[in-house]
């Protein structure tokens, strides 16, 4: 199990007539973290949805542990959390509930460990309210608790910074160390002031 | 070229220490199976649908509306009603169930759910499948429980009642599976309900046809279980077939 690592080799991506991504190579193994940075449009959201296999590029090709990603599409995002500009809440079932249901379809979570989590990111005291009543701030807060609970090794984060207080930005930063200290991997788009702690990355710059 | 690379280890990598050494935290036996995935994801969407209770009463008030102005404006007459009976009941419960179909992937594809689904590591097959069933449980399955009350107002003898509800609880189950590949079809396309009538109608005209041959023959007292049979077919070719068609239709709509 100490083969995780993630390469990606030459990616181009068309949308359209539109050369998105133009020969996006790197690799990525245990503990690192890679920051996508870049003006808006430069294609950091599709590289992310490159790498999660959600689009496919027309060249190159994205390596788990040093297989195709489409050959095993389900170990691959059984090995993946993606969370995209929005967090994939519904507003109609409370924080709780919203994390049971999408982690829950993914592995299987006691209700201590879900306490935790929310605890962990400051929702204990308005865990039970309907999402659509929550702020933008604090529904990012939900989806970074169900980011923690899904213990995967890879996260593809898509500007995971927005609409957090100083205090959420320190909170994804420490999301981030403790993942790279468990070993796992990280690529995050990332354009906002980052915290201290998070300015030393590796950095991969997409131009538009 | 669009890529600069500035491979910068920095005093964070050097304090993780820890990586190479530790066993790894990732706890795959803890991986939900895939009926758990299911039976999830069918109770998310019931339980999402007894919050918004609009979304559910709507196709049941448009088929209670259309069965019961009928009597209205053909004649009260008995033999009369029962005549297009078979026609209203069908066409009423095929169009009340196309009504629900918009709804059934929608919310999931703006909010970003259906990306964690295909994203999930599970079938996206079986929760496609969960999905459908929980559309028939909230439109069919009442339909089917509605259809007495629409008969008993188009003057269907009671005795043809309980052949009417099973009728429309087996054909609403192919219409459901039916719909899902149409709705899974029309995610990316803005204002789709047309498009989605137009791609789903065709495919559910067999269903159609026997759900009012076996309505008719339980009116007048035949034998109903051949179109029965023929109903329960299509369902049963709609569940190995349909959530197939709706995961591949909505993984497309994700690229």
């Amino acid at each position: 199990m100490h083969d995780e690592r993630l390469d990606v080799e030459n990616l181009h991506l068309w949308r359209g007539d539109r050369h998105v991504l133009r020969g996006v190579s790197f690799s990525l193994s245990r503990g690192e973290c890679l920051q996508v940075t870049g003006p808006n449009g430069s294609g950091k959201t599709s590289l992310l949805r490159t790498l999660s296999a959600l689009m496919y590029p027309e060249e190159g090709r994205v390596l788990w542990r040093g297989q195709d990603v489409r050959a095993d599409l389900a170990a691959f995002h059984g090995a993946l959390a993606y969370l995209g500009h929005e967090p994939p809440l519904k507003g109609e079932l409370s924080a709780r509930e919203n994390l049971r249901y999408w982690i829950g379809v993914r592995r299987r979570i006691g209700s201590r460990a879900l306490e935790a989590a929310l605890e962990l990111v400051g929702a204990g005291a308005w865990c039970d309210r309907l999402v659509r009543t929550l702020s933008a701030g604090q529904r990012r807060r939900v989806a970074l608790a169900g980011l923690a609970l899904l213990m995967v090794p890879l996260w593809l984060l898509d500007e995971p910074t927005t609409n957090l207080d100083r205090e959420g930005q320190q909170l994804v930063a420490d999301l981030i160390a403790e993942q790279r200290a468990r070993g796992g991997m990280v690529v995050a788009a990332l354009h906002h002031e980052l915290p201290a702690s998070l300015r030393d990355l590796r950095r991969l710059e997409l131009r538009a | 070229m669009n890529r600069v690379v500035t491979p910068i280890a920095g005093s964070l990598v050097q304090t993780d220490t820890a990586p190479s050494t530790q066993t790894p935290a990732w706890p795959d036996t803890a991986q939900a199976s895939v009926l758990e995935a299911a039976r999830l994801a069918l109770a998310r969407d019931l339980r999402l649908a007894f919050r918004k209770r609009d979304q559910l009463v709507q196709p049941l008030a448009f088929y209670a509306m259309v069965t019961m102005l009928f009597p209205l404006s053909i004649s009260p007459e008995l033999s009369r009603l029962r005549e297009v009976a078979p026609g209203v009941l069908w066409a009423g419960a095929l169009l009340a169930s196309l009504l629900a179909l918009e709804f059934l992937f929608r919310d999931d594809a703006y909010d970003g759910t259906l990306e964690q689904y295909a994203l999930s590591g599970q079938s996206l097959t079986w929760l496609m499948f969960a999905k459908t069933a929980a559309h028939w449980l909230l439109t069919g399955l009442p339909l089917a429980l509605m259809a007495p009350l629409a008969g008993l107002s188009l003057g269907v003898p009671a005795a043809a009642l309980p052949g009417i509800v099973v009728s429309v609880a087996v054909g609403s189950i192919a219409l459901s599976l039916i719909g899902s590949i149409g709705a899974a079809l029309t995610l990316g396309v803005k204002r789709s309900s047309a498009l989605l009538a137009l791609l789903t109608l065709p495919l559910s005209l067999p269903v159609l046809i026997f759900g009012a041959r076996a309505t008719q023959l339980a009116i007048s007292g035949g034998p109903l279980l051949a179109p029965l049979e023929l109903l329960a077919a299509l369902a049963v070719l709609g569940v190995t077939l349909a959530p197939l068609a709706a995961a591949a239709a909505v993984r497309i709509s994700l690229e």
